[in-house]
């Protein structure tokens, strides 16, 4: 029995010593918190994890980041689960503002999409516009042309939000023309770096965001090209915005007011602008800040106007 | 192939540093499925000791409904879970969502069924003789049934540890009403997610073969009480 004992003496210590390091480090100095929602592809970046870092360092706020699909990601801000909504889907920005969910709408960064294909190019795409690449793929997928494959994400995300915005921008009805148009078009229903996977296995184009194709070429062998990068659809803008307290009272406005007001603040920006460099040898976001004014189209939105402390 | 190599050494290297945010997010798994089992276990069990015991009208009904929540999808409890401790749910106000505590509810829920059922079926596994000389000997029903559970002991410890199994191995929930916040609500399964999703496979096969030594080791100390008790019985 004795020796039961000792056995389990020291899996119980062990159990211990482990229980004590996940207690320890979620134990600072009382911190307050402020709780974000925003898309996998802004989180799986990475920026976010070095400004919860630096942010908890210097205003002690504990960021309590969350990343969900696009659509997620508003449902949740929607029921008043989180403070402050990230996201960069501008059509989707718009309805939840006209809603009176959100408030304090700034604008803080910008990339741009890009469609990635297999390196042979078999659609000949190269050098066209987002438009007239999409229009030919379907033409040429319509017509059961081998090697024609354009892989989606198809899951209301940002992305997919902008992939939508480049058929429509080309005269077609996405909903009639394009999702289950064939079997061409393929929507996987998953997260870019598992769609940008089976568009690498498969042979097929894909819109993607720059960050999580430079991620999957250099850690996963990805065999996709970028194939069309330039053309104003391809833009992709993040924004913040603070849940009106009109709507649930009780949110951390203070801290998200404080929050919105650092990231268009010169050192926010320049920490955006800065993130990536050391990883992908070049920054991943262009702080919106560096256009003369992003008000005008495509940007379409304030980045400077520090904000106040919203009142129901 | 690469991957796994790679994920295995990474595995190790994380494991003898003995890495801060790893040592974290394992504790936490830990720390959640274990309260989860053990609260699943405290309901679960004399439900399921109770349900056995009486003859009711309806009884094999019950045990098959038990049974087939076996199947409840993870990401069902979550939702359900998340609907309840949302914001704008029923308990918004008790503020649970994107809390450890709220992931240790969706595991109960998870969980409780199959203990039950798994205690009901040891229980069931017991003489018929048994049963009715322990209710005869005990004139409280909850004496009878406590004789009758400590009876089957093992059967239902192994109940428990499948239970514990499930609650650590499943992602959809505890992502659902977790969120996966670092240092605040990441578990080794959302860790693995969100690792497979920014392309760090390596590190999610290092989180993988590190959750499955925890698993490891819960099942060998298990094995080893049972089979240390069983021979002191023999003898």
């Amino acid at each position: 029995m004795k020796k039961v004992l000792r056995v389990f003496g020291v899996f119980l210590i062990l159990l211990a010593v482990v229980c004590a390091a996940g207690c320890v480090s979620t134990q600072q100095q009382e911190p307050t918190q402020l709780k974000i929602a925003t898309t996998t592809s802004l989180y799986d970046t990475g920026l976010l994890d070095a400004v919860q870092d630096y942010y908890l360092d210097k205003y002690n706020v504990d960021l309590l980041i969350t990343s969900q699909g696009t659509g997620k990601a508003i449902a949740s801000a929607m029921n008043g689960d989180v403070d402050v909504l990230l996201v960069h889907s501008p059509s989707q920005e718009a309805v939840f503002i006209d809603d009176g969910y959100g408030v304090n709408h700034r604008g803080i960064a910008y990339n741009y999409f890009i469609i990635a294909g297999p390196a042979d190019d078999p659609a000949g795409i190269a050098g066209m516009t987002p438009e007239e690449g999409v229009a030919t793929l379907k033409a040429l997928g319509d017509a059961g042309t081998d090697g024609i494959i354009f892989v989606s994400r198809g899951d209301n995300s940002g992305t997919h939000s902008a992939e939508k915005n480049i058929w429509k921008s080309a005269g077609f009805n996405y909903t009639a023309q394009i999702t289950g148009c064939g079997p061409w078009y393929k929507e996987t229903g998953a997260g870019m770096g598992d769609s940008l996977t089976t568009a690498g296995q498969l042979g097929a184009y894909i819109l993607t965001d720059e960050a999580t194709y430079l991620t999957y070429k250099k850690n996963n062998n990805l065999s996709l090209e970028v194939i069309i990068n330039e053309g104003a659809s391809l833009l992709n803008r993040y924004s913040i915005m603070t849940i009106s307290p009109a709507k649930f009272p009780d949110t951390n406005v203070k801290d998200a007011t404080d929050f919105t007001n650092w990231l268009i603040s010169e050192d926010g920006q320049n920490f955006i602008g800065a993130y990536g460099v050391e990883t992908y040898g070049k920054p991943l976001f262009t702080p919106m800040s560096t256009l003369n004014d992003s008000t005008l189209p495509p940007f379409n939105i304030d980045c400077k106007t520090p904000v106040v402390i919203p009142t129901a | 192939m690469g991957e796994i190599t790679d994920g295995f050494l990474e595995a190790i290297t994380l494991i003898v540093t003995m890495n801060p945010e790893l040592m974290e997010i394992a504790g936490r798994s830990l720390y959640v499925s274990s309260i989860a089992t053990l609260v699943a276990a405290l309901i679960a069990i004399p439900i399921g000791a109770v349900i056995y015991y009486y003859d009711f009208r309806g009884k094999r009904t019950v045990i098959n409904l038990v049974q087939t929540l076996y199947a409840l999808p993870t990401v069902i409890v979550g939702l359900l879970v998340y609907l309840l401790v949302s914001n704008s749910g029923p308990l918004g106000s008790l503020k649970l969502l994107y809390t450890v505590n709220a992931m240790i509810i969706a595991q109960v829920i998870l969980v409780s069924p199959l203990i039950v059922g798994l205690a009901i079926a040891a229980l069931s596994g017991l003489d018929k003789e048994m049963k009715y000389t322990t209710m005869a000997l005990n004139a409280r029903a909850y004496r009878a049934m406590m004789t009758l559970v400590r009876e089957t002991k093992f059967a239902i410890l192994s109940a428990v540890v499948l239970a514990f199994g499930r609650a650590i191995a499943e992602v959809g929930a505890v992502m659902m009403v977790g969120g996966n916040i670092r240092h605040f609500t990441r578990t080794l399964t959302t860790a693995i997610t969100l690792n497979t999703s920014m392309g760090e496979f390596s590190t999610s096969i290092a989180l993988g073969i590190i959750l499955l030594t925890i698993a490891l080791i819960v099942n060998f100390g298990v094995n080893f009480f049972q089979h240390y008790n069983g021979r002191m019985k023999d003898d």
